[in-house]
């Protein structure tokens, strides 16, 4: 292998790298404060992705349907429960976030679709249709069953992510999508053209994780966030709802999946169910990490990447089984290490 | 309400008759059934009851069916010879997944069971030997006793026959010694561990169980369709597998037909139904799935069994015979010999030292308190000696053996039991099988004898000991009430009563006596007593100080993780150094 091929092997590595990176943290923020492992974050990268390829196309992306009926699902919910409660002052506010909200955001991509506005108003455009079905999906399909077990989330999970495959298939067909690169320019560095796209994408992760770090650090939610991840029933005590924190954690979740699925848009052609496999990828990042430590995973996310630049290189028929075998060596030397007996926490 | 016998029978007839009324087309979705029934039932056993998750049978399965597919079509092996090679495979397969998974904790294993899962696909699917992603076709059917099982209704009762002799050997199994162990995996591990179940060890039998099921299935698969292709085995197969067995009932046995039987149907049924109303333009069924099994979740979080059982199943109490032979006891120790030495015991949990260079000793034949206030570190103490905590520094012996950095099983084994302070039962299981719990190492059979039920002579010993040991500690008429629903003192008593039935040499009570009332107090006393009479040695930690005065001969107390002060209660009292602790200083 030339130094050419390997300095463009470690810039789609890294590139990809950075997107599971992304991935990896969101995924570890859902799963530390929910107990949810958020196997539909796949899809949201999906949405992202392919309503970025029909925004520019000057289409309607079908995301409006699934953010204004989602939308008025978890609104009959709330309200359901609010008239149960007899609390009917929440009625106005549920109606503001749940139903005028979405409309506001499907009129405004209605209004722009045709006009094919410039390409940072389409991103703007995506966030806004993606991010709020993370605590819209919290709402409908985790609330109700906020305390079950790690197993019965988990099958919620696949259950939504049914749904919203489903959905992809039917909204985006079956036909792949890819957007246009934010910028065509390259850089000489050394032997090798560094694309901006790539530069895009590195930097954006680097900005996220470093906004992340410091909601985590500096801010009262993100310090709610935190006190509940190490201890559910003690943040609980004292006064941070479950509700609050979970629709939190998915609203991050969710703009982390909108993000990185604008970025990877133009790197990759992106089918309807792309997602899923691209969001599994964060999760093994994740536990190359240990799946406890934010730092740790971005390493692992990084180091996976790489390792599927190369694998695609040297046999691209088995990359997916070495990407994913991969996890084997960790598990492993964590196995070794770990000696204590486990045991959930309660029944 | 019918009998569970009973019920048993009328499926079992059902299913020998169905074929007779049933249509080819409904024949082979009953196949299906079948096949899937032995894989989610697997997975009951393994997640459900085990707490272990897996969405990786479908793994097991496609590996049992390509080891046939290859044997036969490219060997002209005997579809036999490739049951127990294809079985051979998966159980290596198995061994290998579990030794390296098993021992990690809860969210580790979802994830890496559909990393591996993906993985195997691909080789799948990419493998010159195995067909590519075309698959091999043209496999032999099964032969049995000169019978060609080469349709649909020939293989159903072979299908049928391994998923009800399983369905019934593992109900068989979680009601046995063993059984109650792999009960008590998923929330009670540590204190299963403290009774001498290697969990460890048991988790992986339960995994190669569930493997070879989903093997089983796989093999049968094979020479059903007589063709294999890597599409069967996917990570969606798996993961719908374990739809099945939440859907159904993760806990119980029977979930495992019930949810197969549903996701099966309803999958054919909304194939059928929905591009007929909808149009055909999109996968619209798997929206529906997912949705309906939103609600159903919603609903049921705990899946179908346990409610159709509640409305049609009469509950069944475990039948004990009260004069079944006693099970062998220990020697008993002869008073004065040392029994349990510590020293310069240090514990730390991060920046906090919970027991700082702590010694103490105990002799056979005493009754040694423990005492001190609250975050002392005494239940830390309690648990680095039963070696549920590593210690940072120093050595513990039991009987002269050094017991720091053992297994909290192999120290059960020498004749250790204790008690939790925060009550450790199984909360679905009865205060019998609760306590039977701790005879576990006093019973030797294992699962495969459970399975077969070739082990009832022990189990009815086994039973008695702990319905001896219940009567022994006032719990005769709460025999087979469900522990959880007992007040917290008599759970404590139950508590008792379990580590009681271990026969230990030195009994380890943590707060024996909180919760109780003074005549439950009064007659524990005089019990504790009785047994240090019988020669038991028994170290307390407790509270309640007229309790322990009266009761012990000597105690250490502690205070910060530090020993305070050791010798007889009445010296303890006077001890300015103890006053301070309790009271804050001495006026």
């Amino acid at each position: 292998m030339g130094a050419d091929i390997f300095a463009w092997l470690v810039q789609d590595g890294i590139t990809n790298g950075a997107i599971y990176a992304l991935l990896a943290l969101a995924l570890l923020l859902v799963f530390t404060v929910t107990r949810v492992i958020f196997v539909p974050q796949g899809e949201l990268i999906t949405f992202a992705a392919l309503s970025l390829a029909m925004l520019e196309s000057g289409r309607v992306p079908g995301t409006v349907y699934i953010l204004v009926f989602g939308g008025l699902a978890a609104a009959a919910i709330e309200a359901v429960v609010a008239l149960r409660e007899h609390r009917l002052r929440r009625l106005p506010r549920i109606a503001m976030l749940y139903v005028a909200l979405p409309l506001a955001v499907a009129a405004a991509v209605w209004w722009a679709a045709p006009r094919r506005p410039d390409q940072w108003v389409q991103v703007l455009l995506v966030l806004a249709m993606v991010v709020p079905l993370g605590p819209i999906m919290y709402r409908i399909a985790y609330q109700p069953l906020a305390s079950a077990s790690v197993l019965v989330l988990f099958i919620v999970s696949m259950a939504v992510h049914y749904v919203l495959t489903g959905l992809s298939l039917v909204f985006f067909g079956g036909e792949g999508l890819r957007s246009s690169a934010f910028s065509d320019a390259k850089f000489r560095l050394g032997v090798v053209d560094v694309t901006a796209q790539s530069l895009w994408v590195v930097l954006a992760s680097l900005v996220i994780i470093v906004a992340l770090w410091l909601l985590f650090e500096r801010s009262i939610y993100g310090k709610a966030l935190r006190a509940t991840a190490i201890n559910r029933v003690g943040a609980r005590l004292v006064g941070i709802p479950t509700v609050l924190t979970g629709h939190l954690s998915f609203l991050l979740a969710a703009f982390i999946g909108a993000v990185s699925g604008i970025l990877i848009a133009p790197i990759t052609t992106l089918y309807y169910d792309t997602g899923f496999l691209i969001g599994l990828k964060g999760f093994v990042g994740a536990i190359l990490g240990g799946m406890a430590s934010y730092p740790l995973a971005v390493a692992g996310a990084l180091a996976l990447g790489l390792l599927e630049a190369y694998a695609s290189f040297w046999s691209s028929a088995f990359k997916e089984t070495i990407v994913f075998a991969i996890i084997i060596p960790p598990l492993i030397w964590l196995s070794l290490r770990s000696r204590h007996v486990e045991q959930e926490e309660e029944e | 309400m019918i009998p569970s016998r009973v019920a048993l029978m009328l499926f079992a007839a059902f299913i020998v008759a169905a074929p007779l009324f049933l249509s080819a087309y409904q024949v082979a979705l009953m196949n299906y059934i079948g096949l899937a029934t032995l894989i989610s039932l697997g997975l009951v056993l393994l997640t459900g009851v085990a707490g272990v998750m897996s969405f990786g049978q479908q793994v097991f399965a496609g590996l049992a069916a390509y080891t046939t597919a290859v044997l036969t079509t490219k060997y002209a092996a005997s579809p036999w010879l490739g049951l127990v090679l294809g079985l051979l495979l998966v159980a290596a397969v198995a061994l290998f997944l579990g030794a390296i998974t098993l021992r990690l904790s809860g969210h580790y294993l979802p994830i890496s069971t559909i990393a591996w899962g993906i993985a195997i696909y691909f080789m799948f699917g990419n493998m010159e030997l195995l067909g590519k992603h075309t698959g091999l076709p043209d496999l032999p059917p099964i032969s049995l006793g000169g019978a060609r099982l080469d349709s649909g209704p020939r293989i159903y009762y072979l299908i049928w026959a391994f998923a009800l002799v399983l369905l019934v050997a593992a109900a068989n199994l979680l009601d046995s010694r063993s059984g109650r162990a792999i009960r008590a995996l998923r929330f009670r591990a540590v204190m299963a561990e403290s009774f001498g179940v290697d969990t460890a060890r048991l988790k992986t039998i339960v995994f190669l169980y569930a493997a070879l099921f989903a093997g089983l299935s796989g093999w049968l698969y094979a020479h059903f369709l007589r063709f294999v292709s890597p599409s069967a085995f996917n990570v969606n197969a798996g993961i719908d597998y374990l739809f099945m067995a939440v859907i159904g009932g993760a806990s119980h046995v029977w979930g495992a037909l019930i949810g197969a039987s549903i996701l099966v149907v309803l999958k054919e049924w909304l194939k059928d139904v929905l591009p007929t109303s909808f149009g055909a333009s999109g996968n619209y069924e798997i929206v529906l799935f997912g949705v309906l099994m939103l609600l159903l979740l919603q609903r049921a979080s705990t899946g179908l069994a346990p409610v159709l059982a509640r409305w049609t199943i009469a509950p069944r109490r475990r039948a004990f015979v009260a004069s079944s032979a006693g099970l062998p006891k220990r020697e008993v120790v002869a008073a004065g010999n040392p029994l349990l030495e510590i020293q310069n015991v240090s514990k730390r949990f991060g920046g906090l030292v919970a027991v700082r260079d702590l010694s103490f000793s105990m002799r056979s034949g005493e009754i040694l308190g423990l005492i001190g206030p609250n975050g002392a570190g005494k239940s830390t103490m309690f648990n680095l000696i039963t070696g549920v905590l590593p210690a940072d520094g120093g050595t513990i012996s039991f009987q002269d053996e050094r017991i720091d950095g053992m297994a909290p099983s192999r120290i059960a084994r020498l004749g250790l039991a204790r008690t939790f302070q925060h009550v450790n039962l199984v909360g679905g299981m009865s205060v019998l099988e609760n306590v039977a719990i701790g005879a576990h190492l006093r019973g030797r059979h294992g699962t495969l004898r459970a399975m077969l039920r070739a082990e009832r002579t022990e189990e009815a010993r086994l039973l008695a000991e702990a319905a001896r040991q219940i009567e022994r500690v006032g719990l005769a008429g709460h025999v087979h009430d469900a522990a959880g629903s007992l007040p917290l003192g008599k759970q404590r008593l139950v508590e008792i009563a379990r580590a009681l039935s271990a026969d230990p040499i030195l009994l380890l009570l943590d707060e024996p006596a909180a919760g109780l009332r003074y005549a439950e107090k009064q007659a524990l006393a005089a019990l504790l007593r009785r047994l240090r009479a019988e020669g038991m040695s028994i170290l307390l930690v407790e509270h309640d100080m007229e309790f322990v005065m009266g009761l012990v001969e000597r105690l250490v107390v502690m205070d910060f993780g530090e020993k305070l002060a050791e010798g007889p209660p009445a010296q303890i009292q006077a001890h300015p150094a103890v006053m301070e602790a309790y009271l804050g200083g001495v006026a």
